[in-house]
């Protein structure tokens, strides 16, 4: 293995080890984890490329320990990465609160099997969407994202470290067994193309420094461990001062930031792709592993001349809510196919909100949708929205 | 927030190593922890090292709220999890010395798994922890560390349970440097943190400090001061002495000292960098020849 | 103080006094300096502070000898031995 961080080039790989390379890519120098299928390879690889990059890798105890160790690299300095999945990103949910509270940028990779519980452990699943979302307790919001390629494994995950980089916060990257699985080709920029951002260090004066004082961005500048201002990050809600207050005004004043620190940040979080939407009648709403098919899907239905457009959505949290409602508003019908029994699909009936019809293309997980499967539940809609119109 | 020395009488010396404008700290008059806390400034004081490269690392409970009080860089972390933040933190800043300062409840109940793996790699931090005997925080519930046959408010009738000898768990899982002292034997534990700190790899350093609000009441061992007498009484110091034989049971004093002061390489020594990379591999070529 | 062996000029030195500081506001009243100063040089007040705690008082300030005890055990950083 090279002592290259970049791997400019083509690359025959898979989507876990294009997500490695895309953290690497990004400047990630640390990574705790704790083996589990099928995120081991991102593992693997990290444990053959970082230590020639002059970085840690660390296998851990359990998924606990991974993200604790992960926060505390992240307070030494350090651009730090886990990876797991279902059974591992439940254990994690304690300590994901704790990076939300205390702000402290990471990135957390999650490639989704099927479950409950120890479930699917080799195959495909979209099941922790909403748990990405509310699976530690409180009330917060979170960025999370999903790739439906390798090439994206690799791409977005260099986002993933710049908005936790940004905003200061956990990343979840909600990629999937199929995602993380597929082999194909990888195009790797050189080094002075992917744009890398950093966190924000304080420059003033230790006496005066409140490090949780923000501007109107909501964001505090936070400095690591080391850099002589002796900070106290404490998982207690907390005033500018870092310091512990246990009261209602101080809970108000903290977590309204929290929460607003990324809603009102949404539309610099929130990235989509989206198909032949003017003048479509039916949009797929889509993400992940789903995202192939529903393409697939689309052409064929657009080729026997249905109005269908689809909406790839690569960000999943914050939701793209904007734009359902305002797509809700055009369009008679939203298709959600994914692999669950409906988490985003509630979500879009949420913004669509009676507006716009809403029909969830379920799948148990263990594999993924078919085209067909896709294209069939768009002609049910179609029908069930024709004798709709026959009986008015 | 850094706050300036000054050298005024009504500024106590260790004021500089205390977040002041957060004192006074929640612990109950005489509790065990605050000895503890002011014998760990001691040995920080004595470290010679700059401020600026201590950090202190805390779960939760009463021990847990020490991280806030400590005018260094300073974690408050999750139940449990003091240890591998604390892992994690060094790896990644090597140059700072990191220390975990919590209780017992924290560090061997809800957190032993990462004990056991941060002594066996022999992560190069210092876990210091304060035993008081129970949960003091929630009211005083037993503990993995509660003597058997002892009262707490989840033993009405007496704990059934087997306490964790602390210095053996450490001695075997590969812990560099074991101490164990009353929280009243303020020099010698100071002393203990000061070599712990400055030890390479894994240090422990149990303190065995009375509770007398949670525990003490409900065991009828009197107050703050009743409770040092007879912790005092009722110990013995046995430097050098195997770990093992410093079981806390009925009928016996219990043992004090510096158990193991030895060496051995710390994970950061062992994890070759880059061109030295090299296999290790286990067995060895000629066992895996004869097979 | 009992001395093993004892120094020549012991007549001619005498110890310097310590200084004994004590911030009674930070006092919760544990007696533990009280109580384990190897001189009993303090004592209990009946004097309450602002939090309605018994402080201690230097009741023998000749007989201190500046060990820094009460200053090492006192959970409340209240008590301190000045420079000396």
């Amino acid at each position: 293995m090279t002592s290259q961080r970049v791997l400019t080039g083509e690359h025959f790989i898979n989507g876990d080890e294009a997500c490695t390379e895309g953290a690497l890519a990004a400047g990630c120098n640390f990574f705790a984890g704790y083996p589990i299928t099928p995120a081991t390879e991102v593992a693997e690889t990290m444990s053959r490329r970082l230590p020639k990059l002059d970085g840690t890798y660390v296998q851990m105890e359990d998924e606990i320990a991974s993200i604790a160790a992960v926060l505390g690299a992240a307070w030494g300095g350090a651009k730090s990465m886990t990876s797991t999945s279902g059974p591992g990103f439940s254990l994690m949910m304690e300590n994901i609160g704790l990076g939300v509270i205390t702000e402290t940028p990471c990135v957390i990779v999650n490639i989704q099997r099927g479950g409950p519980s120890t479930g699917l452990p080799t195959t495909c699943g979209q099941g922790d969407i909403m748990q990405a979302k509310w699976g530690s307790h409180g009330h917060y919001e979170i960025i999370a994202i999903s790739p439906s390629s390798p090439q994206e494994m690799f791409d977005f995950t260099i986002r993933a470290f710049n908005l936790a980089e940004t905003f200061r916060i956990p990343v979840l990257i909600m990629a999937d067994e199929v995602v993380g699985h597929t082999l194909e080709r990888v195009t790797i920029p050189p080094a002075e193309k992917i744009k890398v951002i950093n966190r924000k260090k304080p420059t003033e004066s230790p006496e005066t420094y409140l490090p949780y004082k923000t501007d109107s961005s909501l964001i505090p500048v936070l400095p690591n461990a080391g850099d002589g201002y002796r900070i106290h990050i404490t998982g207690l809600t907390h005033d500018e001062r870092g310091y512990p207050v246990p009261d209602a005004e101080t809970q108000e004043i903290l977590i309204t930031r929290l929460i607003n620190k990324i809603r009102k940040n949404r539309d610099k979080i929130i990235d989509y792709e989206d198909y032949f939407l003017d003048g479509a009648k039916i949009v797929i709403v889509t993400y992940g592993s789903s995202v192939r098919p529903a393409l697939k899907a689309m052409r064929d239905l657009r080729e026997h001349g249905v109005k269908v457009g689809l909406l790839k959505l690569n960000t999943i949290w914050p939701f793209a809510e904007d734009l359902i409602r305002k797509l809700a508003k055009k369009v008679e019908a939203f298709i959600v196919p994914e692999v669950n029994f409906g988490q985003i699909a509630l979500e879009v009936e949420r913004c669509a909100s009676g507006q716009a019809f809403t029909k969830l293309i379920s799948h148990p997980g263990g594999g993924i949708h078919t085209p067909q499967q896709v294209t069939d539940g768009v002609k049910k809609i179609l029908s069930d929205l024709g004798s709709k119109r026959k009986k008015r | 927030m850094k706050q300036k020395a000054s050298k005024k009488p009504d500024r106590h010396p260790k004021d500089e190593l205390l977040r002041e404008d957060r004192m006074p700290h929640i612990w109950c008059p005489g509790c065990g922890i605050g000895s503890a806390f002011s014998s760990c400034i001691t040995a920080l004081k004595k470290t010679g090292i700059d401020y600026d490269r201590l950090a202190v690392v805390s779960g939760i409970g009463c021990t847990g709220r020490v991280a806030g009080y400590l005018n260094l860089d300073s974690f408050h972390t999750t139940h449990g999890r003091a240890i591998p933040f604390a892992t994690g933190l060094k790896l990644a800043k090597p140059e700072m010395n990191v220390f975990v300062f919590s209780g017992e409840g924290d560090l061997f109940s809800i957190g032993g798994n990462h004990f056991l793996h941060a002594a066996r790699k022999n992560i190069d931090i210092t876990v210091i922890c304060v035993n008081n005997m129970n949960y003091g925080m929630t009211g005083g519930q037993v503990s993995a560390n509660t003597p058997t046959g002892a009262i707490t408010s989840t033993t009405p009738y007496g704990n059934a349970e087997v306490p964790l000898n602390l210095p053996s768990l450490a001695a075997a899982c590969g812990a560099v440097y074991i101490a164990r002292w009353l929280s009243l034997d303020v020099r010698r534990l100071a002393e203990s943190i000061l070599e712990a700190l400055l030890k390479p790899g894994f240090s422990f350093v149990e303190i065995l400090a009375p509770c007398p609000t949670a525990f003490g009441r409900r065991n009828s061992l009197g107050s703050a001061l009743d409770m040092n007498k007879l912790y005092k009484e009722n110990s013995v110091i046995r430097n050098g002495v195997h770990p093992d034989e410093t079981v806390i049971e009925e009928g016996k004093k219990m043992v004090l000292g510096k158990f193991i002061d030895k060496e051995r390489p710390t994970f950061l020594d062992r994890l070759s960098k880059t061109s030295e990379l090299k296999s290790t591999a286990w067995p060895k070529k000629e066992m895996a020849a004869q097979r | 103080m009992k001395m093993w062996r004892k120094p020549l000029d012991l007549d001619e030195k005498s110890l310097p006094p310590a200084e004994i500081y004590i911030i009674e506001s930070r006092c919760k009243g544990c007696g533990l300096c009280v109580e384990f100063c190897p001189r009993g040089v303090l004592k209990m007040s009946d004097e309450f502070n602002r939090k309605g705690y018994h402080p201690p008082f230097v009741e023998e300030p000749s007989a201190c000898v500046g060990c820094h005890f009460c200053e090492e055990v006192c959970p409340e950083f209240a008590i301190f031995i000045g420079d000396q």
